[in-house]
């Protein structure tokens, strides 16, 4: 049976100024499913995932048509809060970005701004997810040392573990291994596949294979639409379409 | 590195290709040992089929090894995986020639008894399914890979004919049962053959269509 909708798009248009970047796409996403977006630089795919939690808000220039249903509701709506809103959307980003804080301090930094004081109860969701980000025993003893003292691979769980200290239900991630070696890559695959438990994941990915590994549901764009989406193992064994078939196999241009 | 790999997938398209054409002629080769009780040619069968041995253990390497390199989706993993197979049958189908020559060295040696079945029928339906498969893969042509596959059942009704007509013989000439029996394994072997045949069909329907159309599940 069919896991329940999260995400609902409904005929996106996404513009920078003048130029339209995403061409009326519909998708869904579902619950405790991983969804990758593949396609070529500047097929509109890290675009689409941004429309997900408002971060093209804060492009002066852009503008958005169509409707996201977050559980039912228009995220585009006026009343939305986006502080709120990107609290239940986590994001993770291509290259590991902590801030210059202590690795404690990286986690409890979205608590904090939340408003939580609660030492103790700020402790335990640390603990709790650096736990999930599978860092905890690498770093449980150096709590107070500096995050930027860590490997790549272990700043991009920091990373992930920060995005889950929030309690988010999505995981949006762009690219979060392109700049990872494959051991670091392994891990955070593995990650994926143990969070996908408890969130609804969906990732950015240049890497064909990874995304035939960790994902679901495969998403195709070209150009700004959607050309083709269905189950992975589908996608990557017989794809309907000749574009699709031409960019996994890598006969494009 | 896309261009390195196309030529790679067509390095092998060109090795498995001469693969089917040498157990082709070893299977004219056969047929023709058959037909002229011919030991000689029988004997030179059996002695090159290390040749087709190497061969298949050779693509196998180069398939695998294409595999770990490039990590191919889609058409092209469809391609290698169909290879894989196709390879296989083809070596089969040699070591049933080689069979079939095995009966024909103990045949030549023994007196003729013929009986009321056409071997040579039989064989041409076999050869001719076998050509047709390695076509309809040279040309990606689900047309001629469905009427390969329908022909199998004549070929299994044959085989079952042959059952028949040894099982009368032997009633008849309970002297000759020995040599019976081998003109029973003989059409046991090519009967063999179309199967082969039917398989590498059934893989260029896989590999065109995306389907797995095996156990008579055509499209």
């Amino acid at each position: 049976m069919d896991k329940p909708v999260k995400i609902e798009v409904k005929n996106l248009n996404f513009y920078y100024g003048k130029f339209q970047a995403l061409q009326n796409n519909s998708l869904d996403f579902r619950i405790n499913e991983v969804s990758a977006l593949i396609g070529p630089s500047g097929c509109g795919k890290s675009t689409f995932l941004r429309c997900l939690n408002r971060m093209n808000d804060l492009i002066s220039i852009s503008r958005v048509e169509g409707n996201i249903l977050l559980d039912g509701l228009d995220i585009y709506d006026p009343s939305v809060d986006v502080v709120m809103l990107r609290s239940r959307i986590g994001m993770v980003f291509q290259k590991p970005n902590p801030f210059p804080k202590t690795i404690f301090e990286n986690v409890a930094y979205g608590l904090r701004v939340n408003g939580i004081k609660d030492k103790g109860l700020i402790e335990n969701r640390v603990e709790e997810s650096l736990k999930l980000a599978a860092i905890w025993d690498e770093v449980k003893d150096r709590m107070h040392e500096s995050a930027l003292g860590l490997s790549g691979g272990q700043q991009q769980r920091l990373c992930i573990a920060r995005a889950l200290a929030v309690e988010p239900e999505i995981l949006l991630m762009d690219e979060p291994c392109s700049a990872l070696d494959p051991i670091a890559t392994q891990k955070i695959e593995e990650l994926i596949h143990q969070l996908k438990k408890s969130f609804t994941i969906i990732i950015v990915t240049h890497n064909m294979q990874q995304a035939a590994r960790v994902s679901d549901i495969t998403a195709f764009f070209y150009l700004g639409e959607l050309i083709e989406t269905g189950e992975t193992n589908t996608i990557f064994t017989r794809p309907k379409l000749k574009q699709t078939e031409d960019y996994i196999t890598g006969r494009f241009g | 590195m896309t261009i390195h790999f196309q030529r790679e997938l067509e390095k092998i398209k060109k090795r498995i290709l001469s693969l089917g054409a040498m157990v082709e002629e070893r299977v004219r080769m056969v047929i023709k040992a058959l037909e002229l009780r011919d030991a000689d040619i029988a004997e030179r069968i059996i002695k090159s089929d290390h040749e087709i041995d190497e061969m298949e253990v050779e693509i196998e390497e180069e398939c695998l090894k294409i595999l770990a390199l490039y990590q191919p989706v889609a058409i092209d993993l469809r391609f290698l995986t169909a290879v894989i197979k196709i390879n296989n049958d083809l070596e089969r189908v040699a070591d049933e020639a080689v069979n079939i020559a095995e009966r024909v060295r103990v045949i030549a040696k023994r007196q003729r008894l013929d009986i009321p079945f056409n071997h040579s029928l039989m064989a041409e339906k076999s050869e001719y399914m076998l050509k047709k498969s390695l076509d309809a893969f040279v040309n990606m042509d689900v047309d001629v890979a469905l009427r390969v596959c329908a022909l199998d059942d004549e070929v299994d009704n044959m085989m079952n004919e042959a059952y028949d007509v040894v099982k009368h013989a032997i009633g008849k000439h309970p002297d000759r049962v020995s040599y019976l029996i081998n003109l029973l394994l003989v059409s046991r072997h090519l009967e063999r053959i179309a199967d082969h045949a039917t398989n590498i069909a059934e893989e260029v329907i896989y590999l065109v269509e995306g389907e797995i159309v095996r156990h008579g599940n055509y499209l």
